[in-house]
């Protein structure tokens, strides 16, 4: 391994002026990290190709006519790439402005509050009359809820779904413009569709668009508080694979079970009994 | 193989290797994570052939389906060793340096005709000399199996016929090229590590080594039995016999899980004395004496070893409901009980106990395997990385250690003879939703669950005049049960098929035969003759 890291060949550019070198094949986005920028990003999954969709990541790119998205172009030798640059900062405020003002993303964690707030977007300054992707969740099970009131049609799901990692290729984007939705086939049921409930669209959405019916029903009773809870690092209680879980708890009880995006033999992916099927821990020993 | 049983390979080499074969394995439901690894080989450019009696969801994923009869494995796999030599195609510098027998080996398989295998497996001759001659010209080749080469009353030849395989081709000690059997449960191989089997010490020591033993002796200031102990079939016969009256069962379910459940019952209530510690009140617990209330998993520290010999450390979540303890403590406290003077050690005091006296498992510290994610055994020391493949000695010129020996093993068809009374061919399985006896699995609800049914053909459907939901009488030269037809494409006619999911709805285990491998003491599960017969409705 020591040896192909030494023989692979290294591109040189820079960043904001500072000279970086990283292993050939890396992205911008690689690169603006090796020089401790971190850029925001939503529809890139570190796990996944990227998905091209969401422009939240772009950049300046000397010579470019356009902003480039960090998370999928590759640096090339003597790149000069600036970040942060009134034109990029401008580009990323109208798109989390944007995306914002048409999808609730308020289950989408920490990290994209701050995006927003640091960009100094107004995501409701487009007035209540803006077009909204607004729908009803749709619960048709017991063990996950697709609230696509919340999706920013980023395409993670479809991929982890598809060719990524899953293959089942459950869901795929319908519709076209204002009007593209994830969808299943025929836009029929989930339990009616190919869909075998391994939850890893779930794993990869940024907007708890995806989320668990445990994870779902509390945060709609107000029960659910990330700072009551413990994650611990386990392995699967089912099969031989030895997947790598993390267990959610709350109060004595599993609420959510994941997978660590960084362990190689899931790359954060489980199947059905992984992700749903430990509630026997918690259950009454009633025999 | 070759002294410790354990995969060879890493799950990464599957991603790259240039052929895979899937024999008597549904990994794409049962090990649906691994299926991950060999979809991403697939999509490198993998070739693959799955050898399954079903064309199961991971058999559609193949360049090749060999829908073989159960129970006719080492039909074809001699088949295709004697194809590859007579086409010249074996490995012969590796055959010659670093294997023992192949002489005897190829006299064996001379009268596995392509013609006799086709006969005997129903696969066709073609596809037959298709595998032999990919498998022995791929660069790279994994050749996994599961249960459907293991639950057979020949399982350990079966075993040993896809070894052969790999011995006449080279495909194994290097990177990409080995031989995976997958494991079913989650710690099935840490136990077999451990010495949870009646020959063995942990790591894979000989009981029987009278120096391995004084090792231990030494350590447990105890003496250890210089005999092997029995295994689970051998237990049963005891149990016959009125030589086993005394039963200690932890964490298993042998009255729902073993073959043969109504002698399985027999054989409990006659016991004197029975102990059963579990972490839910099992119908085999109900039988006991004495329930130990255990400490399940989420609630115990420990580790697991997984398929590709990665031992991980697992760990505690939550706590243990009501008087629930850790397996540890519940033994330290037996020993005491008995006038031992335990002290209940900690899972990481055991473990480092273990780590002296396993080389296996040498430098396998909690603290390494926590900072590396696990680690790959063998791990003498501290200072070792791991081990990503197995037997890469035999690549050494000349090889270190013993040669690999072929083994020559017959054609022997399941013990359940298909006649004219019995005319079905019953094979029993897991569904992706499901575990074992659903004690875990069923107490989640999934959307995908598919009850306790009989899965036929739709061909067999129509010939037995019933049609899908229809309740039918299954009968077995054991027992009979009722069950709902389900039609399941992926069945050819003659071939039906039931999860081990619903025992207390449809106790699939009181048609199995017992009839069990001598060498492993594994049962038949998966070759029972069968009649269906439509219910007269009233």
């Amino acid at each position: 391994m020591t040896m192909t890291e030494r023989e692979m060949s290294t591109i040189t550019a820079q960043v904001n002026g500072e000279v970086v070198t990283v292993p050939e094949g890396s992205t911008i986005l690689e690169a603006c990290r090796r020089v401790g920028l971190d850029l925001p990003t939503l529809c890139y999954g570190p796990t996944m190709s990227a998905a091209n969709a969401c422009r939240v990541c772009v950049v300046e790119l000397e010579g470019s006519r356009a902003l480039v998205p960090s998370c999928s172009r590759k640096l090339e030798e003597g790149m000069e790439i600036r970040t942060g640059t009134e034109r990029a900062e401008h580009s990323r405020r109208l798109v989390l402005e944007l995306l914002g003002s048409a999808s609730e993303l308020d289950r989408s964690g920490d990290q994209l509050d701050s995006w927003i707030e640091d960009a100094g977007a107004e995501p409701s300054r487009f007035g209540p009359k803006a077009a909204t992707v607004a729908t009803a969740p749709k619960i048709e099970d017991d063990l996950y809820v697709r609230d696509y009131g919340r999706c920013i049609l980023c395409y993670r799901c479809v991929d982890a779904c598809g060719v990524e990692h899953q293959n089942t290729f459950a869901i795929a984007v319908a519709g076209r413009g204002f009007e593209a939705h994830i969808s299943t086939e025929f836009d029929v049921a989930l339990p009616d569709s190919a869909c075998v409930y391994c939850g890893n669209c779930i794993a990869v959405c940024p907007t708890g668009a995806l989320v668990g019916k445990v994870e779902f029903d509390m945060r709609e009773n107000d029960t659910w508080d990330e700072s009551r809870q413990d994650v611990t690092r386990t392995v699967c209680s089912y099969c031989g694979v030895g997947c790598n879980l993390d267990l959610h708890t709350q109060d004595e009880k599993i609420v959510k079970v994941t997978s660590p995006h960084d362990h190689d033999v899931t790359l954060g992916n489980l199947c059905i009994k992984g992700r749903f099927g430990q509630s026997y821990v918690s259950s009454g020993r009633d025999g | 193989m070759f002294g410790a049983g354990g995969g060879t390979s890493s799950y990464r080499e599957i991603e790259e290797t240039d052929l895979i074969i899937m024999w008597g394995s549904n990994a794409r439901e049962a090990h649906p994570i691994f299926f991950h690894h060999v979809l991403k080989g697939v999509r490198n450019g993998a070739r693959m052939f799955v050898i399954d009696p079903r064309r199961t969801s991971t058999a559609r994923w193949a360049d090749v389906w060999l829908g073989i009869d159960v129970g006719s494995d080492i039909a074809l796999a001699n088949a295709v060793g004697r194809e590859i030599i007579h086409q010249d195609l074996q490995n012969r510098e590796f055959i010659d340096e670093a294997t023992e027998g192949f002489d005897n080996y190829a006299a064996g398989v001379e009268e596995y005709t392509l013609e006799r295998a086709e006969e005997i497996t129903g696969v066709p001759a073609e596809a037959v000399e298709r595998l032999a001659h990919e498998y022995a010209k791929a660069e790279t080749a994994q050749l996994c199996w599961t249960l459907g080469i293991t639950e057979h009353h020949n399982a350990t030849d079966n075993v040993l016929a896809l070894i052969n395989l790999a011995l006449l081709t080279g495909h194994v000690g290097r990177y990409g090229s080995g031989v995976i059997p997958l494991r079913g449960q989650n710690n099935v191989q840490g136990g077999g590590d451990m010495g949870a089997l009646p020959n063995k010490l942990p790591g894979f020591q000989d009981v029987e080594d009278d120096e391995k033993r004084a090792k231990f002796e030494a350590v447990w200031g105890a003496e250890v039995p210089p005999k092997a102990g029995k295994h689970i079939s051998l237990m049963h016969e005891a149990m016959d016999e009125g030589d086993l009256t005394a039963l200690y069962i932890i964490g298993e379910n042998p009255l729902q899980s073993e073959a043969d459940s109504t002698e399985m019952r027999r054989r409990l209530t006659n016991l004197d004395f029975l102990v059963v510690q579990d972490i839910f009140l099992t119908p085999t617990a109900e039988l006991a004496d004495v329930v130990l209330p255990a400490a399940g998993w989420g609630e115990t520290e420990g580790t697991f070893t997984s398929s590709e010999r990665r031992v991980q450390r697992v760990r505690r979540a939550v706590d243990p409901p009501g008087e629930a303890q850790d397996d540890i403590a519940i033994l330290s406290a037996v020993a005491r009980a008995m006038g031992h003077p335990w002290v209940t050690p900690t899972a990481e005091e055991a473990w480092d106990e273990m780590r002296q006296l396993s080389p296996l498992h040498g430098g396998m510290t909690y603290a390494r395997l926590e900072e590396l994610g696990g680690l790959q055994w063998p791990c003498p020391d501290v200072d070792h990385p791991g081990t990503l493949f197995l037997h890469g000695r035999l690549w050494e010129r000349p090889i270190s250690g013993r040669r690999a020996p072929f083994h020559v093993v017959e054609d022997d068809p399941p013990v359940d003879t298909l006649t004219e009374e019995f005319p079905i061919r019953l094979t029993t399985g897991r569904r992706l939703d499901s575990f074992n006896t659903g004690v875990q699995s069923g107490r989640y609800s999934s959307p995908r669950r598919i009850p306790g049914v009989l899965d036929l053909s739709p061909e067999d459907g129509v010939s037995l005049g019933v049609s899908e939901g229809d309740r039918v009488t299954v009968t077995s030269r054991r027992g009979s049960l009722q069950a709902p037809v389900r039609f399941d494409r992926s069945l050819r006619p003659g071939l039906a098929f039931m999860s081990v999911h619903f025992p207390d709805d449809v106790d699939v285990n009181v048609l199995t035969i017992d009839a069990w491998d001598p060498k492993s003491g594994t049962a038949e599960f998966k070759a029972t003759a069968i009649r269906v017969e439509p219910l007269v409705s009233v």
